[in-house]
């Protein structure tokens, strides 16, 4: 266990450098002042950038564990992820689909400990 | 500080009453709960990790990127080369490149540092429901201003709580254990975002192939499968668009 304020120069460095990666990789094609346009072919491909983005994000945090394939029907990630799916193409709304969803994975992953 | 404080409160006060800026406010705050969730956890993890919590706090403040903060710190731990930490931190957020792009029509009426500053505080959430709900960018100032206040709502309200949760996640690091798993709630707010963007059946197919394709190039090191992903996904949505164009203007000429 480290003392709450011990740092060093080297980690110190890392982390700065990080925050830069973050704001110039969120920051990249707004940089340059410079009039130019995206080929139309990219400016349409990004309408399915979201989707694309979120989908890559969360299905292997649902279906993948260790990074290997789950292999048993007993995860209580899978039992969250269908009953918040349900409650939004039900009743709709993100923030039931985080409830509904919450309400189902809790019990089993504490109670069961699926 | 004072006369910066004032500037941001009026600032503040002026967007406030925006309609845009309300409903910013309002489609954000209903996935706020969500990245609440999350950043706890991000909190939790990091003030468990090794770092000392001064270096936790530091890394929180100025990262702000959560996925990258979980790929980069045990390499830190770990005493990796530098050039090995950063480039697996700008692989995990290549994708904020493909969000850059995007929103760079939307962005270009304003002076470079507000462009920055805006882009750097824009994260996948934000990112998601504001190309959700402006699909084209505005064509006169009024509705790239009406834009903008939707997106400075979005961003503050992402911030907030995700520093308020990290905050408290690092001080409660030693009372919420990691193993309740209250991360997953992140998981189903991007899940109900997701399922919300499932407008078209072609938006449905490049959601399915990119899931699919992140998980079939898991293996991939530094997270590539991400972009990898979305780089196919979004490659075969547009094949299969311009496929069904083609279609449509040989039926329409014969």
């Amino acid at each position: 266990m480290q003392a709450l304020n011990s740092t060093d120069v080297w980690t110190l460095l890392a982390i700065a450098g990080l925050g830069l990666i973050t704001l110039l990789t969120r920051s990249f094609f707004v940089l340059s002042s410079s009039d130019w346009k995206l080929p139309n072919w990219v400016q349409r491909g990004l309408h399915y950038a979201p989707i694309a983005a979120l989908a890559a994000v969360i299905v292997p945090e649902v279906v993948m564990y260790n990074g290997e394939l789950v292999t048993t029907w007993q995860d209580a990630r899978l039992f969250g992820a269908a009953a918040g799916a349900t409650w939004f193409f039900t009743k709709g709304g993100v923030l039931g689909t985080i409830v509904c969803g919450m309400l189902v994975y809790l019990p089993l992953h504490l109670g069961l400990g699926w | 500080m004072s006369a910066w404080t004032g500037s941001t409160a009026a600032a503040v006060a002026c967007y406030w009453r925006h309609p845009a800026f309300r409903e910013g406010l309002r489609d954000t705050l209903i996935v706020a709960p969500g990245i609440a969730a999350w950043g706890l956890t991000t909190g939790v993890a990091l003030a468990n990790s090794g770092l000392s919590i001064l270096e936790v706090c530091i890394m929180t403040l100025l990262v702000f990127a959560g996925s990258a903060q979980f790929a980069a710190t045990p390499l830190i731990i770990s005493g990796a080369p530098l050039w090995i930490i950063w480039a697996t931190a700008l692989c995990v957020n290549l994708r904020f490149m493909v969000f850059s792009a995007h929103m760079r029509p939307y962005m270009m009426h304003m002076p470079t540092p507000k462009r920055v500053w805006l882009s750097y505080l824009l994260t996948d959430v934000s990112y998601v429901m504001f190309t959700k709900r402006y699909q084209h960018p505005g064509v006169d100032d009024g509705q790239l201003f009406d834009q903008m206040a939707y997106c400075k709502a979005s961003v503050f309200t992402i911030w907030l709580s995700w520093m308020g949760s990290s905050f408290v996640g690092i001080a409660l690091a030693s009372v919420i254990p990691l193993s309740w798993g209250l991360n997953f709630a992140g998981i189903l707010a991007l899940i109900g975002i997701t399922f919300s963007l499932a407008t078209t059946k072609l938006r449905i197919l490049a959601g399915g192939l990119s899931g699919t394709a992140a998980v079939a190039a898991f293996a991939l090191p530094l997270k590539l499968n991400i972009v990898v992903a979305i780089a196919a996904a979004v490659a075969m949505s547009l094949v299969i668009e311009h496929t069904r164009e083609a279609a449509r203007k040989r039926g329409a000429s014969t």
